[in-house]
C-alpha cells in the first residue's frame, strides 16, 4: 500500500481538516484496484497511515459487497438479477454464463480467468439485462452478445 | 418528450457534457450573478418560493430543508449530493451525471453559497463507472477554470467538491447511512432527531439532496421561482426525470412535466408493452412503492397528489411496467431476496424480518407454502413499519403489501396447487 501514499496525500487537499476517517473507503478501493484485493499487510499499513481503529477498517471491508479480501479471476463478470433485469432475461443470462464458464455464481474458473457473481440492481434497468465486467457495463445482453463478450476477453 | 423540459433541454452530442459546450449554453453565468449580486438568504428564498420538492423519493420541500441551516452558527456546514441511485428501477441521476455534470456542479456551487458550505460532496454508488468518470472530468475542468477551489469566479467564495465513491450497499442511499459512509464507516443509518441539517456529517449541519433535485437549482435561480412554478402543477411544480423500464417498447429516461397524463406517457411516449399486451401493473417509483394495476393507472396524472390519491407515490421516479401474464409471486420473490441481501442488520425487525419474509416466499415458490403464509407476510410487513431506524424495513413492507393486496389470488393459487398461476413467467411480450 505504501507506494500509494503520495496519491492519498493529494486527495487530502480537497477534504476538510479532521476527515482522515473518511479516507478509509477510498483508500481501500484504490488498494484493491492496485492489488486486486485487500491483503492483511494493507490493513495494517492503512491503520497506521490514517490513525483509525483496525476494527473500523475490518468492518468496512466486511460490509461493502465490492470490497474483497482474496484474489479473484482476471475478469469479474457480475450479472444483475434484480426486478427489471429478471423481467428481461437475467435468469437466462446467469444460466448461460454458468454453463459457458463452467462455474456456479460465486465461483472462479480453474485457469483464474473468470469469476462469476450475481448482483442486485446496478442502476441500468433501461438497458436490461445488464452484465458488468470489471468496471464496464454491458447492456441489453442476449445470449449472442454474451458469447461475443466472453470471446473477447483473454 | 412529455411536457416542458428543464433538465434534458439540450441535444446530447459527443461533447455536450464538456465545459465549453455547457458555457455555450449559458452555463456558469447564473453562478457568477449569484456570487456577485445575491445574498445567500436571497438564494434560499428563491428556492423556497419555487416550491421545488426533493426528487429522491420523499418529496420533501427543498427550501424548508435548507432553511434549517443557520448561516451564522459559527460551524462548518456540508452539502452532499446523493448519487447512490440504488432503488431498483431507478437510473435517472445517471443521466444527469453522464450528460449534464456541469449543471450539477453549478447548482451545487449555488447551493453551497446559499448554505455557506466550504466542502461539498457527491456520493456516487461504487458500480457507476462512466457517470463517475464524466463527473470527475467535469470537476477537474471546473477547478482548472477557477470555478471550484479558492476564489470561485474571482470572488471571495471558496468551495471544494469531492466525489465519494461507495462500494456496493443499498442503505448508503438513505441520507444518514450516506453520511456515515462518508465518515469512512459501515453505513448504519442514524436515529432522527436530531435532523441531519442540525447534526449530520461529523456532527455538523449537513444538507443532503438528490442529484436531480440539485440540478434544478441553477435553472430556478436563472429564470426565477415564478417561471419554475409555471411548469407542472400547483402542488408539484417542475418536472421529474422518470426512468422507466420493464416490459416496455421504449424504456429509458424521460423528463415528464408534473400533471402529464400517465396512460399517455406509458402507452404513447414509451410505446406500451411489446406485442400489444395489456399493462398488468406498474411499480410507480422504485420497487418500494405500491404497485398500481392497469385500470388503476388509467385516470392518473403524473404528480404527487394524483398518485397519493391512488394509495401510492412517485417515489424515486423509477417506474417499472409489468406486462400481462407476469407472475407476481416470483416478482415479489426477486424483490424480497434483494431486501434481505441489503438489510444492514442494525435493527432487529428489519434484519430478522427480511430474512423471514425471504424464506417464506422461497417456501411458497418451492411448493411448500402454507395457507397462513400470506397473512404472515403481511403481518411481518406491518410489524416492520415504523419500528426501524431507516425506512428500508417499511419499504419492503409497502412493496409486499402492495403486491399481495392486488394479486392475492396468485399467492393462494401457488400455495394450493404448488405451482404458479402464471407459469412462473417473468418475461412477457418478447421484451
Amino acid at each position: 500500500m505504501k507506494h500509494l501514499i503520495p496519491e492519498f496525500e493529494q486527495w487530502k487537499k480537497r477534504y476538510p481538516a479532521g476527515f482522515e476517517s473518511s479516507l478509509v473507503l477510498p483508500c481501500l478501493r484504490r488498494i484493491q484496484d492496485d492489488r486486486g484485493y485487500v491483503a492483511d499487510s494493507d490493513i495494517e499499513e492503512l491503520v497506521a497511515y490514517l490513525g483509525v481503529a483496525r476494527i473500523q477498517v475490518e468492518e468496512v471491508l466486511s460490509y461493502y459487497t465490492q470490497l474483497r479480501r482474496h484474489p479473484i479471476g482476471r475478469w469479474h463478470v457480475q450479472a444483475c438479477r434484480n426486478v427489471t433485469c429478471s423481467m428481461r432475461g437475467a435468469e437466462r443470462v446467469v444460466d448461460h454464463l454458468s454453463k459457458r464458464l463452467g462455474v456456479a455464481p460465486g465461483g472462479t474458473t480453474p485457469d483464474g480467468r473468470f469469476t462469476l457473481t450475481v448482483v442486485e440492481c446496478l442502476g441500468s434497468c433501461g438497458t436490461a439485462p445488464v452484465v458488468m465486467v470489471n468496471d464496464a457495463y454491458h447492456e441489453n445482453m442476449s445470449t449472442e452478445r454474451l458469447d461475443a463478450l466472453i470471446e473477447g476477453l483473454d | 418528450m412529455p411536457g416542458a423540459q428543464l433538465i434534458m433541454n439540450f441535444p446530447v452530442t459527443a461533447t455536450s457534457h464538456l465545459l465549453a459546450d455547457y458555457r455555450a449554453r449559458g452555463g456558469y453565468e447564473t453562478l457568477r450573478r449569484v456570487l456577485t449580486s445575491m445574498t445567500p438568504t436571497e438564494v434560499t428564498k428563491e428556492v423556497t418560493a419555487s416550491g421545488l420538492l426533493g426528487h429522491g423519493g420523499a418529496a420533501f420541500p427543498v427550501g424548508r430543508k435548507w432553511a434549517v441551516v443557520k448561516l451564522d452558527d459559527g460551524q462548518p456546514h456540508y452539502l452532499c449530493a446523493n448519487a447512490d441511485e440504488g432503488e431498483p428501477g431507478t437510473f435517472k441521476d445517471r443521466w444527469v451525471l453522464e450528460h449534464a455534470p456541469h449543471l450539477l456542479i453549478e447548482s451545487m456551487l449555488i447551493a453551497s453559497y446559499a448554505l455557506q458550505v466550504r466542502n461539498a460532496f457527491v456520493y456516487i454508488r461504487g458500480e457507476f463507472d462512466l457517470p463517475y468518470r464524466r463527473l470527475e472530468a467535469a470537476i477537474e475542468e471546473a477547478y482548472a477554470a477557477g470555478l471550484l477551489g479558492e476564489r470561485v469566479v474571482g470572488t471571495d467564495f471558496a468551495c471544494d467538491l469531492v466525489i465519494y465513491r461507495g462500494a456496493g450497499s443499498y442503505v448508503c442511499g438513505e441520507a444518514s447511512g450516506l453520511i456515515t459512509s462518508i465518515e469512512g464507516r459501515k453505513p448504519y443509518p442514524r436515529n432522527r432527531p436530531p435532523r441531519l441539517t442540525v447534526r449530520g456529517l461529523y456532527q455538523r449541519p449537513t444538507v443532503i439532496n438528490n442529484v436531480e433535485t440539485l440540478a434544478n437549482v441553477a435553472g430556478i435561480i436563472a429564470n426565477g421561482a415564478e417561471a419554475f412554478r409555471k411548469v407542472g402543477t400547483a402542488k408539484s411544480p417542475g418536472t421529474q426525470l422518470v426512468s422507466i423500464s420493464g416490459h416496455l417498447v421504449r424504456p429509458g429516461v424521460y423528463e415528464v412535466e408534473y400533471g402529464y397524463p400517465l396512460a399517455k406517457f406509458i402507452y404513447e411516449d414509451c410505446g406500451g408493452v411489446p406485442g400489444g399486451l395489456a399493462v398488468k401493473c406498474i411499480v410507480p417509483g422504485g420497487i418500494s412503492t405500491k404497485v398500481l394495476t392497469g385500470p388503476e393507472l388509467a385516470p392518473l396524472t403524473y404528480d404527487h397528489a394524483s398518485f397519493a390519491g391512488a394509495g401510492s407515490s412517485l417515489g424515486s421516479g423509477g417506474m417499472i411496467v409489468i406486462g400481462d401474464g407476469t407472475c407476481m409471486v416470483r416478482l415479489l420473490q426477486v424483490a424480497l431476496r434483494f431486501y434481505h441481501h441489503e438489510s444492514c442488520g442494525q435493527c432487529t425487525p428489519c434484519r430478522e424480518g427480511m430474512g423471514w419474509m425471504h424464506r417464506i416466499i422461497d417456501r411458497i415458490v418451492a411448493g411448500d407454502g402454507r395457507p397462513e403464509d400470506i397473512d404472515r407476510l403481511v403481518a411481518i410487513s406491518r410489524a416492520n413499519d415504523g419500528t426501524t431506524i431507516c425506512g428500508m424495513g417499511d419499504a419492503a413492507g409497502y412493496a409486499t403489501i402492495g403486491i399481495i393486496d392486488k394479486f392475492r389470488d396468485e399467492f393462494e393459487y401457488w400455495i394450493e396447487h404448488k405451482r404458479s398461476k402464471c407459469d412462473g413467467v417473468l418475461e412477457v411480450g418478447h421484451a
